[in-house]
């Protein structure tokens, strides 16, 4: 299966300080490639540059070096024009339900604004199926949602309509950045449900997030990012059940889990200061930056 | 020490009525328990803990009693409150991390804190110093100002304040929220470290994250639409929870090793009610699967086992 | 936060009748913009009352107010009535407030907002060009070009102050353009195809109408002040007579000394009464708009 979305050496530095005379370097030669019909999870702390890589690939930032395929084409140097054409495959729900709404218009405003630039000579009855049809494919019903105000809707049915906006174009390809941190318990499996959903449906789905519980329910590959760089990757499996890089290790005995108190260890966290390896082979399909 | 609470009412007052945030809650801990208090957004969880110490802005105090030691707490008085605060009840607010003054170095603001309650910042000194290396953080980190901090060694910092006078009662408020999650393992531990060591007496420790609690936690209290759902130890509400919404709160939890493919969870179809008007009886009737006409009254808080505290008619004690 | 109480509501109705609400029991704001309004409407209808030219030397000297030959304010030392005077230098204050306050707001939107939403080089530039007007030394700048200007109208003067006081409001738009720049919903606008120009004026915009409102009122209040402090300093329009040149000429003129307190009372007041009103004004909706402001 050739990849949907592909990245090669992808670099983000940022110019900070004064007159920008320092570097920060965000993302450090990232390479990953996503499939169709399969959820590959970007995993991270804060800092570690996976918002920064969701936003380059949907060229929300612009990448400093290295390239972004999209079905073998080169999207990193798109101009306006064809990236409109290419937003019509790619797509993105981000973190903040209530910051992705724009506060004074209704919510379904975001669908408004598909169809006025994707399908202006649409009738309105035709879109008004199909804009059904894209809610019920997220679970939500039309009169519950539709001209209602943002703060009259819950976070969930929030994150959920963007996922319809999505689908109403000819979705292939979904970044979804931390779409479930900002609900409650309760609702966030649905969202996270209809990831799966998609991915059965053949889209290729990039979840990022910083919870790792929530990273193996849902993804088929991991990658682990720890200050911009890929420490470690492989199939989910693999990543969490033969963990290889010490940081993957040390995030998988953090996390707080329901049926296991933790060890007795009393560090503060991974500290040391590696020296970045390169990304070798430590089993099938199964790559960390340890020393060989 | 031990905290009663009993028949508590704290609501919000709005131009539109009133918000009923906390509703008639009665529930203790006792001396060196560490009580998680979990529930989803709207529960009231963080509205509870703030009117153990200090009433914000809107909120009101409505009725119902809290003692500590043995001797009322006078919630409802600001002025009266203010012996107690920092001295035998403590929080760490939500969002410590910008609790810090950020134009103020730290151990200035300390000492300012310090100064203002008729402490004396030099008889405390190796105190805090002692302290602050238990917790791993160097004695330089009080010359520094806040924005040189990383946001765990803020969290660290802002415990350590807000224990330094060994307060019987410590209020933390979704600090671990903010964290990655290696430091929320750590800043957890922590809280545990203080139990241990009687920094602290007794905890309420409010986070909507269950899993953090369990770690944790002697003993969890599930909150929602404003009321008390139960109670029990960490490992009777994990492993064998009464409540039907502490079911299905539990059984939402993905851990690692459940996979989407072989074992699909569900949320809770719904949303919790909007505590301006709140529907009578009991509050998670509408999204529960086993509501039936006898919900229509409030179940009371009772206790149906040892040290099992549970608000459903469908429980038998 | 008050919990459990957003998601219930009317949307956008309730809304507007909750700001309606306050604002018209908000009584800074009432009494601003009653002083205003009134001011205004004098402006509109006093000129109709006013029974002789203002620049005309009537020949009556230093008379003090009078019902007689429609004197009602008095008249200056060079028996120029004082009223039509007022009325007149009332109307154009309220002129060169809305074009001059008119056109710093437009500027400095334009500048602000595409400096807050591009950001990078383009913010670094329009950086100097604020800064580099934000110093021009106006007085001086004035001076060359009334030098060069035979006739100095009001509109002159009005172009004048627009062009030199947008400055500050650019960098206060361009700091809210910024934090709203990083919301994600114009990320979202982007992944919708919406252009740059297009986002501004609907998804930026909007969101600050509130700001964009009550920065224009200080804008119009400030163009006053600053054509006041121009007239009085003489380089006011030379065609017509406002009420800083009124308060120039009373003063030149040793109206003080001479107890004529007709002619610089009236102006003076009404300066004042009509920037002050809409600063107070401008509290008052800072308080409606703002709700943590609203004491409740």
């Amino acid at each position: 299966m050739s990849a949907l979305l592909e990245l090669e050496r992808c670099t983000k530095v940022y110019r900070v300080g004064s007159f920008g005379t320092r570097r920060l370097t965000a993302v450090s030669d990232v390479s990953f490639d996503v499939r169709a019909g399969e959820v590959v999870s970007l995993i991270g702390e804060s800092g570690s540059g996976k918002s920064t890589i969701g936003r380059m690939i949907l060229r929300l930032s612009p990448v400093t070096s290295g390239t972004i395929r999209f079905k073998g084409d080169d999207v990193s140097t798109y101009s306006d024009h064809r990236l409109k054409g290419y937003y019509r495959h790619a797509q993105g729900v981000f973190q903040d339900p209530f910051s992705s709404y724009n506060p004074v218009y209704k919510a379904d405003r975001v669908l408004e604004l598909v169809k006025i630039a994707y399908f202006p000579h649409v009738d309105r009855a035709t879109w008004r199926s199909k804009i059904e049809a894209s809610l019920e494919a997220v679970s939500l019903d039309p009169g519950q949602v539709l001209h209602k105000f943002p703060h009259q809707l819950s976070g969930g049915q929030l994150q959920r309509l963007l996922v319809a906006r999505a689908l109403l174009l000819d979705l292939e390809f979904l970044v979804a950045d931390e779409i479930i941190s900002m609900l409650d318990a309760s609702t966030r499996i649905d969202v996270l449900n209809l990831l799966g959903a998609l991915k059965a449906r053949g889209l290729g789905i990039l979840f990022i997030t910083h919870d790792l519980s929530l990273g193996n329910y849902i993804s088929d590959r991991t990658l682990i990012l720890r200050r911009g760089a890929v420490v470690e990757s492989g199939p989910t499996s693999e990543v969490f059940g033969d963990p290889r890089h010490p940081y993957t290790r040390s995030l998988l005995a953090a996390v707080p889990h329901l049926h296991q108190k933790w060890g007795n260890d009393t560090s503060y966290g991974f500290d040391s200061e590696q020296v970045p390896t390169a990304l070798v082979p430590v089993g099938p399909d199964h790559l960390a930056r340890v020393a060989v | 020490m031990s905290l009663d609470v009993s028949g508590l009412k704290m609501y919000y007052r709005t131009v539109r009525g009133d918000v009923r945030a906390v509703d008639d809650v009665t529930f203790s801990i006792a001396d060196g328990e560490i009580m998680g208090v979990a529930g989803e957004s709207g529960c009231g969880k963080s509205s509870l803990g703030n009117s153990l110490v200090y009433l914000a802005g809107r909120m009101k105090y409505v009725g119902g009693t809290v003692e500590l030691d043995g001797a009322p707490l006078p919630i409802w008085d600001f002025e009266a409150m203010n012996q107690y605060r920092f001295s035998r009840v403590s929080v760490i607010p939500q969002y410590a991390m910008s609790a810090l003054n950020p134009t103020r170095r730290v151990g200035r603001m300390l000492e300012e804190l310090l100064k203002s309650r008729g402490f004396d910042y030099g008889s405390l000194q190796p105190e805090l110093l002692r302290r602050l290396e238990l917790v791993g953080l160097d004695a330089e980190v009080l010359r520094l100002y806040p924005i040189e901090l990383s946001g765990g060694m803020k969290q660290r910092t802002v415990m350590v304040i807000s224990t330094l006078l060994d307060p019987s009662l410590l209020i933390a408020d979704e600090i671990t929220s903010a964290l990655d999650v290696s430091t929320q393992k750590a800043v957890a531990k922590m809280l545990v470290e203080f139990r241990d060591r009687g920094f602290v007496k007794s905890m309420a420790v409010i986070t909507h994250d269950i899993s953090i609690l369990y770690q944790v936690a002697d003993t969890i209290l599930v909150m929602y639409g404003g009321q008390l759902a139960e109670k029990a130890s960490a490992a009777e509400i994990i492993e064998a929870p009464r409540h039907p919404y502490t079911k299905l709160l539990i059984s939402s939890l993905p851990e690692i090793g459940v996979r989407y493919e072989t074992k699909k969870l569900h949320g809770i179809p719904g949303t919790p009610p909007a505590l301006l008007d709140p529907p009578e009886g009991c509050r998670f009737r509408d999204r529960c699967p086993l509501a039936s006409e006898a919900c229509r009254r409030t179940p009371p808080f009772r206790e149906v086992a040892a040290g099992h505290h549970v608000a459903c008619w469908r429980v038998a004690a | 936060m008050i919990p459990g109480i957003s998601k219930k509501g009317e949307g956008a109705d309730s809304a507007l009748r909750e700001t309606v609400y306050f604002a018209l029991h908000n009584r800074k704001l009432v009494v601003g913009l009653g002083i205003t309004l009134f001011m205004l409407l004098f402006a509109l209808v006093g000129p109709l009352f006013a029974q002789h030219p203002p620049l005309e030397y009537g020949g009556h000297l230093s008379v003090a107010p009078t019902t007689k030959d429609g004197y009602w304010f008095g008249t200056t030392l060079l028996g120029q009535d004082v009223y039509a005077q007022f009325v007149n230098g009332l109307r154009l204050a309220f002129v060169v407030g809305a074009i001059g306050g008119g056109i710093a707001a437009l500027v400095g939107m334009v500048v602000g907002f595409t400096a807050g939403y591009r950001g990078g080089v383009v913010d670094e530039i329009l950086n100097m060009l604020t800064n580099v007007v934000l110093v021009i030394p106006t007085f001086a700048l004035l001076l060359v070009i009334a030098a060069y200007l035979k006739v100095r109208g009001v509109m002159t003067e009005s172009i004048f102050i627009g062009l030199t006081s947008w400055p500050w409001a650019a960098r206060a738009l361009r700091a809210q353009t910024f934090s709203l720049t990083s919301r994600d919903f114009i990320g979202l606008a982007r992944l919708s195809g919406e252009r740059s120009s297009r986002i501004i004026f609907t998804e930026i915009a909007p969101n600050m109408s509130s700001y964009l409102f009550m920065m224009f009122i200080l804008l119009f209040g400030g163009a006053i002040l600053i054509a006041a402090t121009l007239d009085f300093i003489g380089l006011g329009p030379s065609n017509t007579i406002s009420l800083g040149m009124m308060m120039q000429l009373s003063v030149q003129n040793a109206a003080l000394q001479l107890h004529l307190w007709w002619w610089f009372l009236p102006p003076g007041l009404a300066m004042m009464a009509i920037v002050g009103s809409l600063y107070v004004m401008n509290v008052g909706l800072d308080e409606v708009f703002n709700p943590r402001l609203r004491s409740m």
